[in-house]
């Protein structure tokens, strides 16, 4: 077992994993996004409040939700990196902080935009909005810190201390719209009992998370692969591995 | 139901379309981003390999 995860942590095994794996996160993950584009848009009969403007939804919630799950993803890889001086945790934790950050953008800019049409205004500070933008400066100051050091086992360490500390974040987030009084709706489909959304209208939601969700798997792959090759002083092992 | 009617969104063809034109936008720059980072780090990675056979030779 320790053999086994020893091997897959060694640099030029990862490295070439995650080249075989790419392509079969990111062709399904193209495939299911259009597919689920096409269906919110086009297939999907018009909310009886909302009209059209609810097909936002099927952009806004997927990219909400990756920007949360990326931020666990990355703050958990920094943690293994941090306990057990994992070398390959550090730089998976540092690949998903660019892609959390424009997941995170891509949710504030298109609530924004589903804001003015159904609440009348482009932001509120409510607890969810503010708490979403604040996870925003969490990966772009993890970014920032990242790049301020020229050690990277320094620059690996501090990010993850902060990657560690901003994770609280996340569940204040997911929950800011029950502790606190907001203009943001509360959750719909993640509720303990039956989610209080019609099925017809859950397929392209749960197609767009999963195609999104494979996409993160991709661009991780592409981003990795980078990471480990910054890190390797000497890759003899490159010429054979491409 | 007519091209036009499906475009107009009910309405609301001013907020649906720029938010799903955006989420295009943002995952293209997402995807060159990636593949250029990785292209870049093979790149410096392979000139450091040539550095370091010229120095043994």
């Amino acid at each position: 077992m320790w053999l086994w995860f020893h091997k897959l942590a060694s640099p030029p095994h990862a490295y070439r994993l995650l080249g075989k794996m790419a392509p079969w996160f990111g062709w399904p993950a193209l495939f299911l996004i259009l597919l689920a584009a096409w269906w919110g848009l086009f297939k999907v009969p018009p909310d009886y409040q909302q009209g059209d403007a609810f097909r936002i939804l099927y952009v806004h919630a997927p990219s909400a939700w990756m920007s949360m799950f990326a931020y666990v993803v990355m703050a958990v890889a920094a943690a293994v990196g941090l306990i057990w001086r994992i070398k390959l945790a550090h730089a998976a934790s540092a690949a998903c902080a660019p892609i959390g950050a424009s997941f995170t953008f891509l949710a504030l800019a298109t609530g924004s935009i589903w804001g003015k049409p159904m609440w009348g205004t482009w932001w509120v500070w409510d607890a969810r909005l503010t708490s979403e933008l604040l996870l925003l400066f969490l990966y772009l100051g993890y970014m920032a810190l990242r790049a301020s050091f020229d050690d990277p086992q320094r620059a690996d360490r501090a990010s993850a201390v902060l990657a560690i500390v901003g994770v609280i974040n996340v569940p204040i987030i997911h929950y800011s719209v029950q502790w606190w009084t907001t203009l943001h709706q509360p959750a719909s489909v993640t509720k303990m009992d039956k989610p209080s959304i019609a099925l017809v209208m859950l397929v392209p939601l749960f197609m767009m998370i999963a195609g999104f969700q494979l996409y993160f798997g991709w661009a991780i792959s592409r981003r990795l692969r980078g990471e480990i090759l910054r890190r390797e002083r000497n890759a003899g092992w490159l010429k054979e591995a491409n | 139901m007519g091209l036009q009617k499906v475009l107009e969104m009910g309405g609301y063809a001013g907020y649906v379309w720029p938010a799903y034109g955006l989420t295009a936008v943002v995952l293209i720059w997402n995807t060159w981003a990636a593949r250029r980072s990785e292209a870049e780090a093979q790149r410096s990675a392979q000139r450091r390999n040539e550095i370091a056979r010229e120095t043994r030779s």
